[in-house]
């Protein structure tokens, strides 16, 4: 296994097969949110999407997982250009799309289209399913409007409805018939790049089945290439060639579908897999539960995105002999305190605090009480935590964290991971933990989870 | 606790806890009479993890809200359905507060007999509703609670609480009716033994009252705290389910929480009664995977700690394997498969489990996804037919002429039972067939 670490800004694909044609070309794209504005009211921007790297090669279907929240969506819109990208470039056929505007993005956008989640909310309910789907085309002024009307029965056709379905309105259909009527709207102008944001989650399990074997026949016949965005697992590892796992805005790894799924090098990519239940009652996989949710994008960890949570984290050199249960106290701690710095400050609490009265944030005790619990502290870092709760007795949550993070950080918290490569088929993941010097996620979490 | 009921509950593994007999849920429009559930019979048992699960549109939920008695007009639980609350504890309970409206059955079957009653004409009720094959097997107590009798005098409207052992006074045997209690005793029964967790968290909570005001609304009504020592419970409840920082997070309010977390609180809302049972309708539909996990490994723990009977409610296969114990599966109103989890996903027989588990993406290899074609029918009319039979595989032609009961798979064990006309597997098809039609006869004229 070659463990080859790879900055983000050069051309990653050279470590698979170099004549894959390729047909997105994304280089270190971000999109933040707000932020923009100068003076008081700018505050810090929501980084929805962090700076990935990737390609998309012609005719593939690239699956992108990811809790909500990840900006896996934000991702998607902004490779079609529904979202402003804030840097970075998306080459679409050699052209940075990112610098289109007016016309030639109007153009531009008959290559991309977007199938949407919800099949209730994209489709306007005054409008007959002919008059849907033709809206493309009348955008587009494509043909006359007797080949546009044509063209729509087709279309209808093409995805399973039936042509007399042209003066029907969308209520009169199941939702796995409306989201047959949104592909035949993204069809319409015979795109050759399509992004489908989770275009079977809100749908039954039986006519899931039949949208993705529509959609497969779809990429046969007109030789399509997908941006599948999913959170079920399952459902992506039927249609995709190569999966894309998001978190908080970043890529924790990359790589072929069935290589990923059956050997996770990531261990955020261990932990989502391990989450989804079998169908299966005689299984008896462990389970890695993740605790707390992810951190908030507007304020992201300094090192790895996934550092808060991650069940695999590098501990500091001179604490590798404290128990699992003293570094789980330690998290919850670390989390309750930022859970507090975040949170607004009544006015009523402030009285209080200045009053000297007892206020619902001084009450330390209890949140020891909770974090530790009856778990046994060494006695080597009880001045640590003393010092901890001296800043909290004092509302002063931020430098108490400062604290802690002097004193327990180990590399992931400290500074952001490089991509890995981790096998030979190219696949990538962005963890500490590849590098030689520290122990492979697998055997970390072979060691603390079982 | 007495010492009754002590000894009840170690006996009670077996006892179910509530016992749903023949529920019949209709929604009566002005186009069409649907009948969301149609004659649904299944028991949930303490510390047991009951499963329902189908597609959307199959009667799940409704069965779930008739439980609780959430049906709202133009929706009603028809007459001949019966939910049974069994344990003795609560029976007691039931028995002393509400004095008025208990059945004494041990006295009223010196005066009336079952077959007598189902004579009457203006009883239009046949033994098989209430699974018996003949007359003689109908216990008065199955014709009273189901709301037969009522015409006839022999009992008031708002009489729930039937005993059928010891004194009214002291009842050692019997049941509440959920579906005939009303008023205070509605209110103690839902809420107080039977708890519900809705899919989505957002609109469970009041956006306007604080996560610890809502808790403290149940326990101000259920167990009469108040005050200071209500902050403190609720603020336990909330540890209890995982939510760091309790104390504080007890005064923010629903919009401060993230997904997971007020799926927690409402779980803590629903456990602040001290519930013996806990409905879960899709209760981590909306959650991400990881959260999920969570969620589930929460209600598992809770299970244990408080021995409850849930029944769980989800279209999702990978989580019914997770969480459940037994697993019934709805199709159309019906129940068209029950059994334990792990005969189930080893051995479907119904085709459409077959197809449901067919269809999960991920576990299959072929090329192309298998599917089951067409919709679950909205059921308007009493089957006559199987309501599968447009979208089977395996359809033949009796199958659009005879409605298949549940029977055993293999002909004799009552642990797994299927409604479909190729089961009983020891019989040639038209054997089976005819054992079906056995097993309906006088059930067609309801």
């Amino acid at each position: 296994m070659s463990q080859d670490a790879i900055h983000p800004e050069t051309d990653v694909e050279t470590a698979g097969s170099p004549e894959e044609d390729v047909m997105v070309e994304v280089r270190n794209l971000k999109t933040y949110y707000g932020g923009d504005k100068p003076g008081p009211f700018g505050g810090r921007p929501v980084r929805a999407v962090d700076g990935v790297t990737f390609d998309i090669r012609r005719g593939e279907t690239l699956g992108l997982v990811g809790e909500s929240g990840c900006g896996k969506t934000t991702l998607g819109r902004t490779l079609i250009q529904l979202e402003n990208a804030t840097d970075g470039t998306i080459r679409f056929d050699g052209t940075d799309i990112t610098t289109l505007n007016g016309y030639e993005l109007k153009q531009w956008r008959r290559n991309a289209q977007m199938v949407f989640q919800d099949p209730d909310s994209s489709l306007n309910d005054r409008m007959t399913v002919g008059e849907i789907v033709r809206e493309p085309l009348d955008v587009h002024e494509w043909g006359t409007p007797r080949e546009r009307r044509q063209r729509v029965r087709d279309l209808l056709d093409t995805v399973g409805l039936q042509r007399e379905h042209y003066y029907r309105y969308p209520h009169q259909f199941s939702g796995g018939q409306r989201q047959r009527i949104g592909i035949a709207r993204t069809l319409a102008l015979e795109p050759e790049f399509i992004v489908l944001d989770e275009p079977v989650s809100a749908l039954d399990v039986s006519v899931q089945a039949e949208v993705i074997n529509l959609l497969e026949e779809l990429q046969d016949d007109f030789g399509l290439t997908y941006l599948f965005i999913a959170h079920d697992l399952s459902v992506v590892r039927h249609i995709c060639d190569r999966v894309a796992v998001m978190y908080l805005g970043n890529i924790m790894e990359l790589g072929p579908t069935e290589e990923l799924f059956s050997d996770p090098a990531n261990p955020y990519t261990h932990s989502l897999l391990s989450a989804i239940p079998e169908p299966d009652p005689t299984s008896d996989a462990e389970r890695i539960t993740l605790h707390g949710t992810p951190p908030n994008p507007r304020y992201p960890p300094d090192g790895c995105p996934f550092s808060t949570r991650c069940p695999a984290r590098i501990r500091p050199p001179g604490y590798d002999d404290l128990d699992d249960e003293v570094w789980q106290a330690i998290t919850t701690l670390e989390e309750i305190l930022r859970e507090r710095m975040r949170a607004d400050r009544s006015i009523k609490d402030r009285v209080r605090g200045m009053l000297g009265l007892e206020t619902r944030y001084s009450t330390i005790d209890e949140i020891y009480d909770e974090a530790f619990g009856d778990v046994r502290v060494p006695s080597r870092i009880e001045p640590t935590l003393d010092d901890v709760a001296e800043h909290v007795s004092a509302n002063n949550e931020s430098d108490a964290l400062e604290v802690l993070k002097e004193e327990f950080s180990g590399a992931c918290q400290k500074q952001k991971p490089e991509y890995y490569t981790v096998s030979n088929s190219g696949r990538r993941s962005y963890c500490h933990r590849h590098d030689p010097e520290y122990r492979s996620p697998e055997q970390t979490l072979d060691d603390r989870h079982r | 606790m007495s010492i009754e009921t002590q000894l009840h509950d170690t006996a009670s593994s077996q006892e179910p806890i509530i016992d749903v007999k023949n529920l019949q849920t209709a929604f009566f429009t002005d186009k069409e009479t649907i009948l969301a559930v149609d004659g649904v019979s299944f028991a949930i048992r303490p510390g047991q993890t009951v499963g329902i699960v189908g597609e959307s549109g199959s009667g799940k939920s409704v069965t779930a809200r008739s439980i609780m008695r959430l049906i709202e007009s133009p929706g009603r639980i028809l007459e001949g359905s019966s939910i049974r609350f069994t344990r003795t504890g609560t029976v007691q309970t039931f028995a002393t507060k509400f004095d008025g409206q208990v059945v004494d059955v041990t006295k009223l079957e010196n005066e009336y007999s079952p077959a007598q009653l189902l004579e009457d004409p203006s009883v239009d009720a046949t033994p098989q509703e209430f699974d018996c094959d003949h007359v003689s097997e109908v216990s008065l107590a199955d014709v009273l609670a189901s709301g037969y009798a009522d015409d006839l005098g022999i009992i008031d409207e708002d009489d729930c609480v039937f005993v059928t052992g010891g004194t009214p006074q002291n009842p050692t045997d019997g049941f509440v009716e959920i579906t005939r209690v009303s008023g205070e005793a509605k209110r103690l029964m839902r809420g107080g033994r039977i708890g519900m967790i809705f899919q989505d968290p957002l609109t469970s909570l009041n956006p306007v009252y604080t996560v610890g005001n809502q808790i403290k609304e149940s326990l101000r009504l259920h167990q009469g705290l108040r005050g200071r020592e209500a902050t403190e419970e609720a603020a336990n409840l909330l540890e209890a389910v995982g939510i760091p920082d309790a104390r504080r997070r007890v005064e923010e309010y629903p919009h401060e929480f993230s997904g997971g977390m007020r799926q927690r609180a409402v779980i803590a809302m629903a456990l602040a009664c001290e519930p013996e049972v806990l409905i879960c309708d899709e209760p981590t539909t909306a959650l991400d995977v990881t959260i999920q996990a969570q969620i589930l490994e929460l209600l598992a723990d809770i299970q244990e700690e408080r021995d409850l009977a849930i029944v769980f409610i989800t279209h999702d296969m990978g989580v019914i394997a997770n969480v459940t114990d037994k697993v019934n599966v709805m199709y159309a109103g019906e129940i068209i498969e029950t059994a334990g989890v792990e005969r189930l996903f080893e051995n479907p027989k119904h085709p459409y489990t077959r197809g449901l588990l067919e269809s999960i993406p991920g576990s299959q290899t072929g090329e192309k996804l298998r599917t089951i074609d067409g919709n679950v029918p909205t059921p308007t009319e009493p089957a006559t037919d199987c309501r599968f039979a447009p979208r089977c595989p395996k359809e033949f032609d009796e199958c659009t002429q005879i409605h298949p009961e549940l029977v055993p798979v293999d002909g004799e064990d009552e642990d797994h039972v299927t409604a479909c006309l190729l089961y009983p597997e020891d019989r040639s098809t038209p054997q089976a067939v005819e054992y079906h039609q056995r097993q309906a006869r006088g059930g067609e004229d309801r």
